[in-house]
């Protein structure tokens, strides 16, 4: 009887926004760089969730596609990201995103 | 069987993102984030897009939390963050109002509008297909037609990225060099 109950999209598409949303939270409640980094990756993932799971149900690859391109772009975005905390960091020993207000003006 | 599946991969996909959002350690972190990027690759598995759950274990796990975790040693950043502190006042319930808020309105959207989910795009028909690397071919055939100049881009892009990183990590040792 349990076999019976197919996950349909509707399911997946509702752990994608839970997953956004955890990101969103993460981003805004940690001070770690780093961390905040993690929790961007988290939202693309809920991105490329949704995207594939409407390019299932919707019968049509480009949604798998923009996937791709996502994956890519954000591979590029890492790596600039990590080379700029990187020399932050090389600078200010254990800077936390609060201390970064050196451009306040 | 697929109930399973789902029950299975949803839990390391939440599991790994609250992970992430409250170790305090941010090893553990990247590794409840590697819990994460699995669980979604077997969602993409479960539905079907092989190439992308490939891509998504070798890119994500394999190269960008290595990438982190490569950072975190060279940084010494490993100790461990007082998150019991809340710098700013009431920082943590907006930050939960605003979280909940967004998870709450497109979890509504996607409900209300269940019914336009079988709408049938426009795109390269992934059921015509019944061949064993269906998922590949169309994928490819797609990228290296129409979205070919997006991919020749994303090449540039890729180079950008990766000239910008090296310059931006030797600016200290020319600096030193031009003294």
């Amino acid at each position: 009887m349990l076999s019976a109950i197919q996950p349909t999209s509707t399911w997946y598409l509702v752990i994608a926004a839970v997953l956004f949303g955890i990101g969103t939270l993460g981003v805004m409640v940690r001070r770690n760089p780093l961390v905040m980094f993690m929790c961007i990756e988290l939202m693309l993932n809920a991105v490329n969730l949704t995207f594939v799971t409407l390019s299932k149900s919707m019968a049509d690859i480009n949604g798998q596609v923009a996937v791709f391109f996502v994956m890519v772009v954000a591979a590029a975005e890492v790596v600039v990201g990590l080379g700029i905390i990187v020399s932050i960091m090389r600078r200010r020993t254990g800077a936390t995103a609060d201390d970064l207000s050196a451009l306040k003006g | 069987m697929e109930l399973i599946v789902f029950v299975l991969a949803a839990a390391m996909v939440l599991g790994g993102a609250i992970g992430v959002i409250t170790r305090s350690n941010p090893v553990h972190a990247a590794l409840s984030l590697v819990l994460t990027l699995f669980g979604v690759a077997v969602m993409f598995v479960s539905h079907e897009a092989h190439f992308l759950a490939a891509v998504q274990v070798i890119v994500y796990a394999g190269a960008i939390v290595v990438l982190f975790l490569f950072v975190i040693m060279l940084l010494g950043v490993d100790r461990t963050e007082d998150i019991s502190i809340e710098p700013i006042t009431a920082q943590r319930p907006l930050a939960a109002i605003v979280g909940l808020g967004v998870s709450g309105i497109v979890i509504a959207a996607i409900i209300s509008s269940r019914s336009a989910l079988s709408v049938t795009g426009d795109g390269i028909d992934q059921t015509t297909v019944e061949a064993a690397d269906a998922n590949i071919r169309q994928l490819a055939r797609s990228i290296f037609s129409n979205n070919v100049f997006a991919f020749e881009v994303t090449s540039v892009l890729l180079l950008v990225a990766v000239i910008g990183t090296v310059l931006m990590a030797r600016r200290i040792k020319l600096r030193e060099a031009g003294k």
